[in-house]
């Protein structure tokens, strides 16, 4: 049973894969997982070209992180990854680690140390969050709102997304408990310290979920990142929470009436995870391609296309202007200090073991 | 145009034209007119307009000019369920998704009738085409031959005074389908009811019909009873169309004596009774059965004129014996003989004689 | 002969359908009660909860805790712990985190002392010939079953390393496993002259007291929560799935119905079915007159109609489903024109889309094909002369159409109705685009499980059931309708 399980999904992989299985086991190819969109052109202007100019080669790009998880554990059982390499958000690359689906990795053999000498691991510090995870980026899970649409009053605390009697209108939320149980309690009177010593209870979260009771009529739930800036340029939604970057292409490149509101907005973390099992030979082209990648001046390259902040410390400063429309990208960092007056950390391990608990009566109560 | 000479007419056409596309007529100023209790056929080649006439009466088209009446009342205006008019289709029609029994009940049910009326009318129905066992089955589990008796029932049991049949026999063998000629013949002069019957069989319509109504070209081109419309044809195309037929052609000579003299093209002069042909010099197609050739001079007079002809075929065929001959360059000259004791049999190649009275020959239209 | 020539031929297909079709519903099967992973993992904790040694309370003695010890120690180096801890971590939250500070914990455990002790009897207790002289004689393995268990998982951990475990030192936790084994021993006279004098020797060890280590690790480990669902979930099979799927749970004690606020499924379910009937119900309402327009046209505006029809397969489902997006939403095109026509004023813009209503219109529209093309094939094949035959027998237009044309229009719907039916179920992209809260389906919860919180047990038992309630809708249709009313054509 087992056996012809196993031979009946390598087989169906092997005959939708097939393009990238050839395409993994000629020398000079290289499958790259990541998001699309905007992200991925980030990293292809930032990254992937300037290293196929370098080395010679070539570079797929495969747009199917949102299912990386799921993607790479039906590959394990076929045993056939083919896949090398593979942006994931640091709660999936943590989760990929426990399972075993990606390799650990030593991040001072592998990657570069920072230009004055300081080894990998210190320069990007707590942010390596899981020994399989390359950080990459840090963006965060913020709020935009309508600057026509909120009256004289501009929403200036995150709590706006409770008071509907001041900021009438819709408000788009993720759906999902994470971060919208935090931001309830918040506005509910928990001291931000203790939000996950609550929420870890029945009654916090309960507590949560009755705050958020309180404007579920007035919410639209997303689940894809491109839908608030859609609903907030179509004017569908006066305020709503989605990934920075996408708010900052709202605000600058589509120059629509829309304005960010940086407080208790969420610090999450991307990067890169290699997949375990891969071959030496693959192994070792997949490391030498992380090491040019993730070196300081490339990460804060990659921050000219896209608002989203560099993981090492050491780029920082490195950070210039955006590569068409010439503005300073600084400000606009997640990690600006004027931005991050007030934030979250995303509580990797907090999530990792409630999230299918508190997800479970989240969606129960989404559903009544 | 309204023969009343055989009572009061119960079916009337009076100048019906029919057109599908506004330009060209499908049927072309039809008069026709029968009486009740009249078995009427129209016969024709496809295309000939009678299944239009058909679904005129029965209210599926509708007239382009001209008015139908039943019973002396127009019903160009009238939906097809209010006619009140029975249907055998083509293929029978009858709905697979019910019984034998709910297929004829339901004419009736729509009627509003009882229960119990509704059954024994069903019954008497089924009886009447010997199908009385059957009302359980579902259609699909008859015959081709039991289907169509079912249909006659159905087309039946509601008690029109008219019932319209669209070729219904078309589908069957050649021994049932006489079989059901009979049977057809046989049911409509016991209700005495109206039939018009359309075929494009002249056998059938010459068995069944008190009248046929020949069509051609969306016109009738003769309509009349079936012996009169073999023996008098009225112009070439009935001739030809009714039965096996010799055609001459030439041109008219001489008129005397209700005879006319033709000459043929093809050399000879021949005696005929002229039909659509009135002065000397017009051209005729001349008419002859193929069993009323003559061989010898016994039965014709002293004067009559004859012709040679050439034995080109003979074939045996039982009951008759059947001759091609060349005559006056036709080679399709057939001339049937019945075997009796004594009568020839020609040889291929052989030269003979032949004529025939006046009165069986016609010279018609050209 | 001819039957092998047959089986021959269709083969290909047979083979097709088999690993493409079959093969995966299998294995969705096996899954949604699949659960060796506990036991895998744990294997000697496993075997001695379940032949009832040590568990006299809900948190185990120390039997369990040492033998836990080494399954943990050994699912650690393989990196096995962390995943049997996110399997537990569905039924208990906190078994995750306690997995993985438990693996980090072990390896740090100082257990140095029963090496030493057993050194201290014989010094080639340290050797790795012994112990492959031990590995390699089938006595000794059955009289030492932990010790050898660990001796190879050490050697197979080091292996898949990369590094030779003939030039390492052995590992503390094995001489844990061989303390345990020697205990155990009740007759020692039979085994060799090592194994003897050291198991009268061990009754006089010192020991490390397991319980309390892990209870220092993370004081969870004395709680009853935790075993009772390590215990609950020892089985390598298990209904617990399917109790999920249908929001009761499997408890140490027996079945319980879930919390009010974490039942879910049978609301998604009784939703899923519901809309699907109103879908269906739907496509049946708009897609019969085009069928039937199309059946009764010429053939040159049938196939217009036919390409109208056909229009929304052409287009990507997530442009459709977009599309419907710009139309519904309350700034969006219907509620402009409504708002411009006066008809509900700016603050009354109706609310079509993120909710059921939307996912209804969505899938309606996206699904029409499906009832249309069976209608249509079918209605083609209905001749004209049916309805005639009923007109000439009296019936009025209603009449023929209802009691004649519509029977045997029947099985067109059936067939449809079966296929909108069945996709509308599986349905899932267009319900999460359009669907808000109250229009997302089962299947919505099916897919996040399977790419979201990867408990794909608890997906399979989903899909196992929704496959049921198919089958079964199947056979009551086939019951009252009859299957062989349905057609796809003439």
């Amino acid at each position: 049973m087992k056996v012809f399980t196993k031979l009946s999904i390598a087989i169906a992989f092997t005959a939708v894969t097939a393009t990238a299985v050839t395409a993994a086991d000629m020398a000079d190819e290289m499958t790259i997982v990541s998001w699309g969109g905007a992200y991925s052109n980030s990293q292809m202007k930032a990254y992937h070209e300037p290293y196929m100019e370098k080395t010679g080669i070539k570079i797929i790009n495969d747009e199917s992180s949102n299912e990386a998880v799921a993607k790479l554990r039906a590959m394990d059982e076929a045993g056939n990854v083919t896949w090398d390499l593979v942006d994931v958000v640091a709660s999936d690359a943590i989760r990929l680690c426990d399972e075993g689906l990606a390799a650990e990795i030593d991040h001072d053999e592998v990657l570069a140390a920072a230009p004055d000498g300081t080894p990998a691991s210190e320069d990007f510090g707590e942010l390596i969050v899981s020994d399989c995870f390359i950080p990459q980026i840090v963006y965060s899970t913020a709020f935009g709102y309508r600057t026509d649409m909120v009256g004289d009053k501009a929403p200036t605390d995150v709590c706006a997304i409770f008071d509907t009697k001041t900021w009438p209108g819709k408000r788009s939320l993720e759906k999902r408990p994470i971060n919208n149980m935090e931001w309830a309690l918040l506005c509910d009177g928990v001291a931000k310290e203790d939000v996950y010593d609550v929420l870890a209870t029945e009654e916090g979260q309960e507590q949560a979920l009755a705050k958020l009771g309180t404007i579920k009529d007035d919410v639209i739930w997303w689940s894809a990142g491109a839908d608030t800036p859609q609903l907030l340029a179509d004017g569908e939604v006066v305020m709503g929470s989605t990934y920075n970057g996408r708010l900052f292409s709202v605000i600058e490149e589509q120059n629509q009436p829309v304005a960010m509101l940086w407080d208790a907005q969420v610090f999450d973390l991307d990067g890169w995870i290699v997949p375990a099992g891969l071959s030496d030979e693959r192994k070792a082209r997949v490391m030498d391609y992380l090491k040019f990648a993730t070196d300081t001046q490339r990460l804060a390259d990659q921050a000219k296309y896209i608002s989203y902040g560099p993981a090492r410390k050491s780029s920082a400063p490195l950070v210039g202007k955006h590569a068409e429309l010439g503005i300073d990208m600084a400000p606009h960092m997640p990690t600006d200090p004027n931005n991050a007056k007030n934030t979250f950390l995303y509580n990797y391990e907090f999530w990792a073991d409630y999230r299918d608990d508190i997800d479970a009566k989240f969606q129960a109560w989404l559903a009544q | 145009m309204v023969d009343t000479a055989e009572g009061h007419a119960f079916v009337e056409f009076d100048r019906v034209q029919k057109s599908y596309d506004g330009e060209t007529l499908v049927v072309k100023d039809l008069n026709l007119s029968m009486p009740k209790g009249e078995f009427l056929t129209m016969l024709g080649p496809s295309g000939s307009g009678k299944t239009t006439c058909l679904m005129m009466l029965a209210g599926f088209e509708t007239a382009t000019h001209g008015d139908i009446r039943l019973d002396g009342q127009g019903i160009n205006n009238i939906p097809p369920h209010k006619r009140g008019i029975g249907m055998v289709f083509q293929n029978y029609a009858l709905f697979p998704h019910m019984t034998v029994n709910e297929n004829l009940a339901f004419p009736l049910e729509i009627r509003k009738m009882g229960k119990a009326e509704r059954e024994e009318k069903v019954k008497r129905a089924l009886e009447m085409v010997q199908m009385g066992a059957f009302g359980a089955r579902r259609i699909a589990q008859l015959s081709g031959g039991q289907q169509q008796r079912i249909a006659l029932a159905r087309a039946l049991v509601f008690d029109p005074s008219l019932v319209l049949m669209d070729e219904p026999l078309g589908a069957l063998d050649k021994q049932l389908r006489e079989h059901m000629q009979f049977e057809i013949k046989r049911i409509a002069d016991d209700l005495d009811i109206t039939v018009v019957y359309v075929t494009h069989d002249q056998t059938e319509a010459l068995t069944m019909s008190d009248r046929v109504a020949v069509f051609d070209d969306g016109r009738i081109q003769q309509l009349a009873p079936p012996d009169q419309l073999y023996e008098e044809p009225e112009n070439s195309f009935v001739a030809q169309f009714i039965g096996e037929n010799n055609t001459l052609e030439g041109v008219v000579e001489e008129i005397r004596n209700d005879q006319a003299l033709v000459r043929l093209d093809g050399g000879g002069l021949i005696d005929t009774t002229p039909v659509n042909v009135s002065k000397v010099g017009e051209r005729t197609k001349v008419s002859i059965r193929p069993e009323r050739v003559e061989f010898g001079r016994d039965r014709l007079g002293e004067d009559a004129h004859t012709l040679n002809a050439e034995v080109l075929e003979f074939i045996y065929m039982g009951d008759i014996f059947r001759t091609r001959l060349r005559v006056a360059g036709n080679d399709d000259f057939i001339v049937k003989t019945r075997n009796a004791v004594n009568q020839v049999r020609f040889e291929p190649g052989q030269q003979i004689e032949i004529g025939w009275l006046a009165q069986d020959c016609r010279a018609l239209d050209a | 002969m001819q039957k092998l020539r047959a089986l021959l031929l269709i083969s290909p297909l047979l083979a097709f359908i088999l690993i493409t079709f079959i093969a995966p519903i299998a294995d969705m099967l096996f899954r949604s009660v699949e659960n060796k992973i506990v036991e895998e993992t744990l294997p000697h904790t496993v075997a001695l909860i379940d032949s009832g040694g040590d568990i006299e309370t809900v948190v185990p003695g120390e039997k369990v805790f040492s033998a836990l010890y080494v399954d943990m120690f050994v699912a650690a180096e393989k990196k096995e712990h962390t995943r049997l801890g996110t399997r537990l971590n569905y039924e208990e939250s906190g078994i995750s985190s306690l997995f993985r500070k438990s693996g980090r914990r072990v390896d740090r455990l100082d257990v140095e002392v029963y090496r030493e002790q057993f050194e201290n009897i014989d010094p080639s207790w340290g050797e790795i010939a012994t112990w492959q002289s031990l590995a390699d004689n089938s006595d000794a393995s059955d009289m030492l079953p932990r010790a050898m268990w660990a001796y190879n998982a050490w050697r197979d951990y080091l292996i898949a390393d990369g590094d030779n475990p003939d030039e390492e030192e052995l590992e503390d936790f094995i001489y844990v496993a061989l303390y345990d084994d020697l205990i155990a021993l009740e007759d020692a006279s039979e085994a060799g002259d090592l194994i003897q004098r050291s198991a009268n020797a061990v009754p006089d060890f010192e020991t490390v007291n397991f319980k309390e280590a892990f209870i220092g690790f993370d004081k969870d480990w004395g709680a009853e929560d935790v075993w009772k669902t390590i215990r609950t979930y020892s089985p390598p099979y298990t209904e617990g799935y399917f109790l999920n799927a249908i929001d009761l749970q499997k408890e140490f004690e027996g079945y319980s119905v879930r919390p009010e606020n974490e039942r879910i499924y049978g609301v998604l379910f009784m939703r899923t079915l519901f809309m699907s009937l109103v879908i269906t119900g739907c496509a049946i309402l708009l897609g019969y007159p085009i069928a039937w327009l199309m059946s009764n046209r010429p053939m040159r505006e049938a196939n217009l109609l036919m390409i109208m029809v056909l229009l929304p397969f052409w287009t990507s489902l997530l442009v459709r489903t977009s599309a419907w997006k710009v139309m519904l939403q309350q700034q969006g095109v219907i509620n402009d024109t409504l708002v411009w026509l006066n008809i509900v004023d700016e603050a009354g813009r109706l609310v079509l889309i993120n909710n059921q209503f939307g996912t209804i219109v969505a899938m309606t529209h996206i699904l029409l094909p499906f009832m249309v093309l069976p209608l249509y094939s079918v209605m083609r094949t209905i001749p004209e002369t049916y309805t005639r035959a009923a007109k000439s027998l009296g019936a009025t237009n209603w009449t023929a159409f209802w009691r004649v044309y519509f029977p045997l229009s029947v099985p067109g719907i059936g067939a449809g109705s079966i296929l909108v039916f069945i996709l509308s179920i599986g349905y899932y992209i267009t319900p999460e685009i359009v669907g808000g809260t109250t229009g997302t389906f089962i299947s919505n919860r099916i897919a996040y499980h399977i790419s979201s919180s990867l408990n794909w047990g608890l997906a399979a038992a989903l899909g196992t059931i929704l496959l049921a309630v198919v089958l079964l809708l199947y056979w009551v249709y086939d019951r009252i309708v009859g299957i062989d009313n349905v057609k796809l054509g003439g």
